[in-house]
């Protein structure tokens, strides 16, 4: 298993280094600093085998956490402990900077005691965590019970969760967020196009409610032969779609899900994520991107974007910005546009075009005169346009069609709970080439 | 007033500055010293004088301060041993605390201390913690006992802490299931002894089952991957498992889901043929190898790299999402590169799409991801030979782009190219060799070398070019020189009027003014090929050219197979087996290995991989026996020949790079270049003139008084002398009086004495061991030769090999151990009780044969060059144990039954059907194990065309 730790910082010095195997030396250490982190290289693999010893990588704003091992450790374990970590850190004390891991280093001592023994990951839930290790130093008065309660939590079966949680309003708040990716060829083929969404929830229920929750998924619909209700057509004008994946916050019972598509779960108290899913079929794109491009000559290039809105009239997208790549040896660059405000960013190597909002099914355009230097240095490899926005619908066409919450042992029903819905279509890499 | 202050560096002095504030009375002072230590300690100085004054502050009921100590002590207990003891009434009276987390604390730390003395103390806490009414305590203890075994393994055996931890898998809590899996995971993978092994049963593996359910993430890992080493009774057990890991696939935490894919996988080979269970399975486990690779960029590295093997393994898997492979613009570098795995899948219907992504690539700035990309652009060609059209012209367009790394890896795969599909695609050289100033590596000048001298005839100023080459001949690198030099000769050989300087140059640049013994011994060859018989020179030099294959990229089937049981791990993202990376793991083999599959239902990869390479190395071994042995001049020559043309050893033939073309000419070299350099009045005569001293000498070997009855195939090398530091090993296999031998003449080349020689077996399909020790007369001095007979067992370890019949060999003398592996002949195998039933009861033999399912039925046509009649097939079959039972005449043919044994007790049976005065017949094997079929049809064919 894994047999150490370190964190440094962009120098290289160690700011926490936890050892748990004698086959761990503190030559390691530099070891690392000295062929990974000072090496000035682009780093060729998050994996590096120096002398017999495997280093496992992440790097978080300027901080380097690594982890050590002799041994043939489960790599897939390794990389999602770091990034777990790293929640840890962010949920005790915000950014992971030097100066906060300086200022927190007893606690993430602490922590480290906590989550990891013997390089084996422990219950690393941080709503469970903050029950027993604070930033203040160890409560200092416990009581006997509150003590079993505490280790109950951390090693029971419902580990993310703590009992007798109260709520005078039982609220909750649900977040369809969607990145849509689409990689899109010059003359409009659609090169690869996929949705990965994810569904937030924030919970304030009190006592340990069971929830059942329901979306249009094709499989599940099918199953109860209701895929044709004509009420539950959504915004992309669907009934039902095809999840092609999905992934899930460790309360959902997986078993459950595998053998009757139900999401049944207990959820922790406040802000998690309850799901992932990914869909590449009938994804309705939001914006249509047309560059055209003209070389004149050698030291001039007309650049003319055309986007296009492609949802319903009545909707608006917020927050366009569409950036235009621009050669190396551009001198000077002419815009003109419409709508919205465009400028060229020489730092950026692009022009950046932003449009506050846009209605559905608009059409706008940009055009520019590109100076050039003369260069005789080899061809220009363009990179793609990529385009920014938010839309108030899920792109993918999930819609929820139901949340349910039952508490057996407190008197509140499902109708009591207050409950929000809410979509949110941004982009993730959405790039014409 | 924050923390950071303390990773300020103070003056001098500090340490005892520090003293001072640690003995101090205020609790506040004493906490901020043990802060400071701490920090101290972090950056790397070295505060273990201060180790007594902080062990001091231990006493407190501060929970903060007292951690913060512990962690003190875990680092410098080890430098202070001693004074160690000192806490350990603490730690002690801390196990009995009311309060659960500081009895956890206590245990936890204490394992931590890694100071021999302190086991005795840990003992007894460590077994009442192990029972605590808490289960977090018990969680802790279980991870305390693994830590325990590290320091002092025989301790936790002989206290019986193993018994206990295996209790806790039963355990009411899963979290404590969790991690007593764990512990006694490592514990049984680190220790030799065999009670330390985690046997696995069916109750077991149920248990394992129910917590997956239930515990946390972390908790599932170590369950699944304590799963994956559990070998399934049988196929419906195997099916359950997977039905109930399933689920897992859809879990948020990436190594829970390749810890699935792991046991998924293992599963699958234990369900056996692909039926439809498999096939179901093969389509639900892709949805979530794509959604890893929306993960974070490491994870998604991690998942590239197995998602690799995956596809090698099982090609069907991700056919359909070739998109997700394509590349992102931010990906990271590492992830990109590794994006490549996928293009090996490329195939007919989606070429097009994936050359557009290619050539896309090829445009990109990093220097070792284009190169990549222009490698897969000749690796499609290769594979989908419909695209290969459209992959030159492709590769035509890089080339005009006049980047110079891009022409230069484009020039080495057009080369592959051209050895695929010969005569096709020559259209293209000009514009090749309007490249021929910018080459500047190695790989790519040798590939143009090759190119111009391949096609000579159609280059008309091919001797200009290739003498601009010859210019700096010395400072070209060896794979250069040795280019040009045969380049040169093919020149000469297709133009022989204008091109005479040009070779004679070459030759005595190759031979005269050079120290590389390779380049000086090729040269050597072709003068006198050349001098002596210019026609034979032509058939050597020109000869035709086996077509290269497709699958060079790939791993080695055993090292798949062995990987596949390793996904998600360390040696999954390295594709090396953790012997290669992690010291003292050579101990545990066991649980690498896939089950051993049924022929039938495989037509896969393994298949397919497997059969080209006996049949590519047999040639060539024979060859070699060709060659008397005791010639000495002779043999070191053939020992730089060797050494030439086995440069690219056989493992490496299935690594990534292909083998560069010029050993496969060296080989023909090999075989026609000898018999004019014998000497003999016509060459042809020279071959089995060869052969029947060789036999002769046999004879003599064998010579002990008894005549061998079985067919004993001659001697082939099977260890040349270069690559054993001078000891050449050959040998053969035979059976006298019932007992198998292995027949061994070993040669010393070198210049010093050889002795202490001994042998060993690795694993076997059919047990094979040696029966007693190596005795070779010792020394042997240089230029001797030994004949040793070495008697074998077939009782020893077993394990199926790939190639079924393979022998891996480790033999050693006073200079090193060499490893080197030969083929089993089948028939040493077969035994003498290999008659069915009996000459008069011939039911036994109808019964089985009927029992047998017809699907097991494997018919050949073998040749019968001496048109023997049945009688003396019988006669001669009989002699290597293989027996006939019964005699029939239908329609003028033949039918002869007859049945063989193997050691390992197989039955084959067999229908010969033979046609009065043709030079074929027909053989039909039965058999339930069909993987020895092919031995058995080539065992008939050799014993019928033999003696």
């Amino acid at each position: 298993m894994i047999g150490g730790l370190f964190i440094y910082n962009h120098k290289g010095e160690v700011l926490i280094s936890r050892v748990y195997r004698d086959d761990i030396g503190r030559n390691a250490v530099d070891a690392f600093r000295v062929n990974v982190i000072h090496a000035r290289q682009q780093v060729r693999s998050p994996v590096t085998n120096i002398a017999r010893t495997s280093f496992f990588h992440i790097k978080r704003s300027n901080i380097w956490l690594a982890c050590v091992t002799k041994q043939n450790v489960n790599a897939g374990l390794v990389f999602e402990f770091l990034n777990k970590m790293v929640e840890v850190m962010q949920s005790y004390f915000g950014k992971i900077s030097e100066d906060n891991i300086k200022n927190n280093f007893v606690l993430i001592y602490e922590l480290l005691d906590e989550i990891l023994d013997f390089g084996y990951p422990q219950n690393a839930d941080t709503s469970i965590l903050k029950t027993f290790i604070t930033q203040t130093g160890i409560k200092a008065q416990v009581t006997k019970e509150e003590q079993s309660q505490i280790t109950s939590q951390v090693t029971g079966q419902i580990s993310w969760r703590r009992e007798g949680i109260k709520y005078r309003r039982n609220e909750l708040f649900l977040d369809v967020l969607e990145n849509v990716n689409l990689l899109m060829s010059p003359q409009g083929q659609v090169l690869s196009a996929h949705v990965a969404g994810r569904i937030v929830m924030k919970s304030y229920l009190s006592g340990m409610p069971e929830c059942k929750f329901g979306i249009n998924d094709k499989l599940v619909l099918d199953k109860s032969g209701r895929s044709d209700d004509p009420s539950k057509v959504s915004a992309t004008g669907k009934s039902s779609i095809a999840i092609d994946d999905c992934t899930f916050h460790q309360c959902v019972r997986l078993s459950k899900f595998e053998t009757e598509h139900s999401i049944s779960f207990i959820p922790p108290d406040g802000e998690y994520e309850l799901m992932r899913y990914r869909t590449t079929k009938d994804i309705s794109l939001p914006f249509r991107v047309i560059p055209l491009v003209r070389e004149v000559g050698r030291t001039k290039m007309e650049v003319k974007v055309v986007i296009k809105s492609n949802f319903k009239p009545s909707l608006l997208a917020q927050k366009i910005e569409v950036r235009i790549p621009t050669p190396l040896n551009t001198s000077g660059v002419q815009v003109i546009c419409m709508k919205g405000k465009a400028k060229y960013k020489a730092s950026e190597n692009a022009i950046v075009w932003k449009l506050k909002r846009m209605g559905g099914m608009k059409e706008s355009q940009i055009s520019a005169e590109i100076e050039l230097l003369p260069s005789d240095k080899k061809k220009w490899s363009r990179p793609p346009i990529s385009m920014n926005f938010e839309v108030p619908f899920a792109p993918s066409g999930l819609k929820v069609r139901y949340l349910k919450v039952f508490e057996p042992k407190l008197n509140y029903s499902d109708h009591d709970v207050i409950k929000w819905v809410r979509y949110i279509g941004r982009s993730g890499l959405y790039e014409t080439r | 007033m924050t923390d950071s202050k303390y990773f300020t560096t103070t003056k001098k002095g500090e340490i005892f500055e520090l003293k001072g504030e640690l003995n101090s009375d205020k609790k506040e002072k004493k906490k901020e010293a043990v802060k400071k230590v701490i920090a101290s300690m972090t950056v790397g100085k070295d505060v273990s004088a201060l180790f007594p004054d902080v062990v001091n502050c231990m006493q407190t009921d501060n929970l903060e301060l007292k951690k913060l100590v512990y962690l003190y002590l875990m680092n410098y207990a080890k430098s202070q041993p001693d004074m160690a003891i000192m806490a350990v009434n603490t730690f002690v009276k801390d196990c009995e605390d009311t309060n659960p987390l500081i009895r956890a604390l206590a245990v936890r730390t204490m394992g931590c201390i890694r100071v021999d003395k302190i086991t005795e103390y840990l003992c007894e806490p460590l077994r009442k913690c192990l029972k605590d009414e808490d289960p977090y305590v018990r969680k802790t203890a279980a991870v305390c006992v693994a830590k325990l075994h590290d320091i002092n393994a025989q301790l936790v055996e002989d206290q019986g802490f193993l018994d206990q931890l295996r209790e806790l898998l039963s355990d009411s809590n899963p979290m404590v299931v969790a991690n007593a899996v764990a512990a006694l995971s490592e514990i049984s993978d680190t220790s030799p002894s065999p009670a330390a092994q985690m046997e696995m049963n069916q109750q077991t593996i149920n248990k394992l089952l129910a917590a997956l359910n239930e515990c946390t993430e972390w908790g599932q890992i170590f369950i699944l991957d304590a799963l994956s080493n559990y070998v399934p009774k049988d196929d419906r057990e195997a099916q359950s498992i997977c039905e109930r890991v399933t689920p897992r696939l859809a879990h948020s935490n990436a190594g829970v889901v390749l810890s699935a894919v792991k046991v998924l996988m293992k599963g699958m080979e234990y369900v056996g043929m692909e039926t439809e269970f498999v096939t179901t399975l093969q389509k639900k486990l892709a949805p979530p190898l794509v959604t890893l690779l929306s993960s974070e960029p490491e994870v998604q590295y991690v998942a590239l790299r197995n998602i690799n093997l995956i596809v090698q393994k099982r090609p069907d898997i991700l056919k359909h999402e070739m998109k997700v492979f394509f590349v992102k613009y931010n990906d990271p570098i590492y992830v990109k590169l590794e994006n490549w795995t996928s293009y090996p899948s490329a195939t007919q219907e989606n070429i097009a799409q994936v050359l557009a992504e290619l050539k896309e690539y090829a445009t990109e700035v990093d220097v070792d991801f284009v190169r990549k990309s222009v490698r897969a652009i000749g690796r499609c060609a290769i594979k989908v030979e419909q695209a290969a059209e459209r992959c030159v012209s492709t590769l035509l367009d890089l080339i005009q782009t006049k980047v110079n790394y891009v022409v230069q890896e484009a020039i080495v795969v057009i080369k592959d190219i051209f050895r695929k599909y010969p005569n096709k695609y020559e259209s293209i050289i000009s514009t090749l060799c309007e490249n021929l100033e910018s080459l500047d590596e190695p790989d790519a000048r040798a590939s143009m070398i090759w190119i111009v001298g391949e096609y000579a005839e159609r280059i008309d100023n091919a001797d200009e070019l290739l003498e601009s080459f010859l210019e700096g001949f010395h400072d070209e690198s060896t794979q250069v020189q040795l280019q040009l030099l045969t380049a040169i000769v093919k020149l000469f050989l297709k133009k022989p009027t204008e091109t005479q300087e040009l070779v004679q140059q070459v030759l005595s640049l190759a031979t005269q003014d050079s120290d590389n013994p390779d380049l000086r011994d090729r040269g050597y060859i072709y003068w006198r090929l050349l001098s002596t018989d210019p026609a034979a020179a032509k058939e050597v030099v020109l000869a035709e050219k086996p077509l290269i294959s497709s699958e060079t990229d790939r791993l080695e089937p055993t090292l798949l197979d062995e990987l596949i049981c390793y996904i998600a791990s360390l040696a999954s993202v390295y594709h090396k087996p953790p012997s290669a990376f992690v010291e003292g793991q050579a101990l545990v083999v066991r649980r690498t290995q896939l089950p051993v599959r049924s022929a039938s239902g495989e037509p896969g990869a393994t298949g397919a991989t497997e059969s080209p390479v006996p049949q590519q190395a047999q040639p060539v071994q024979q060859q070699q026996s060709v060659i008397p042995s005791h010639d000495t001049a002779m043999g070191d020559l053939l020992g730089d020949l060797l050494s030439m043309d086995l440069n690219p050893q056989p493992q490496q033939q299935m690594s990534m790079t292909p083998a560069p073309q010029q050993d496969m000419g060296g080989m023909d070299l090999l075989g026609g270049g000898l018999d004019s350099l014998l000497g003999g009045p016509s060459p042809v005569a020279g071959m089995p003139a060869s052969q029947a001293s060789m036999g002769g000498g046999l004879g003599d070997i064998l010579g002990l008084g008894i005549s061998s009855t079985t067919y004993v195939p001659p001697k082939q090398v099977w260890l040349p002398a270069p690559k054993a530091k001078g000891l050449e090993v050959s040998g053969t296999f035979s059976i006298r009086q019932n007992v198998r031998y292995m027949d061994l003449t070993l040669k010393n080349n070198a210049m010093a004495p050889m002795g202490d020689f001994a042998i060993q077996f690795n694993k076997n399909s059919f047990g094979l061991s040696p029966a007693s020790a190596l005795q070779v007369p010792s020394p042997l001095s240089p230029g001797q030769t030994a004949d040793v007979t070495l008697p074998l067992g077939t009782n020893g370890p077993v394990q199926k090999m790939d190639p079924l019949m393979n022998l891996q060999v480790a033999m050693k003398n006073n200079i090193d151990v060499f490893y080197f592996s030969c083929l089993i002949p089948i028939h040493l195998l077969f035994t003498e009780d290999g008659q069915m039933g009996s000459a008069s009861d011939r039911k036994v033999f109808l019964a089985t044969w009927k029992d047998i399912p017809d699907s097991n039925e494997v018919q050949k046509e073998i040749a019968n060059p001496n048109q023997l009649d049945p009688k003396g097939i019988s006669d001669k079959l009989q002699q290597s144990f293989i027996f006939t039972i019964a005699q029939r005449n239908v329609d003028g043919r033949d039918m002869l039954y007859q049945s063989l044994k193997l050691t390992n007790g197989i039955w084959v049976l067999a229908e010969l059907k033979i046609q009065p005065r043709s030079p074929t017949m027909t053989l039909s094997l039965k058999t339930r194990a069909l993987d020895v079929i092919p031995q058995v049809q080539q065992a008939y064919e050799l014993i019928i065309a033999n003696m």
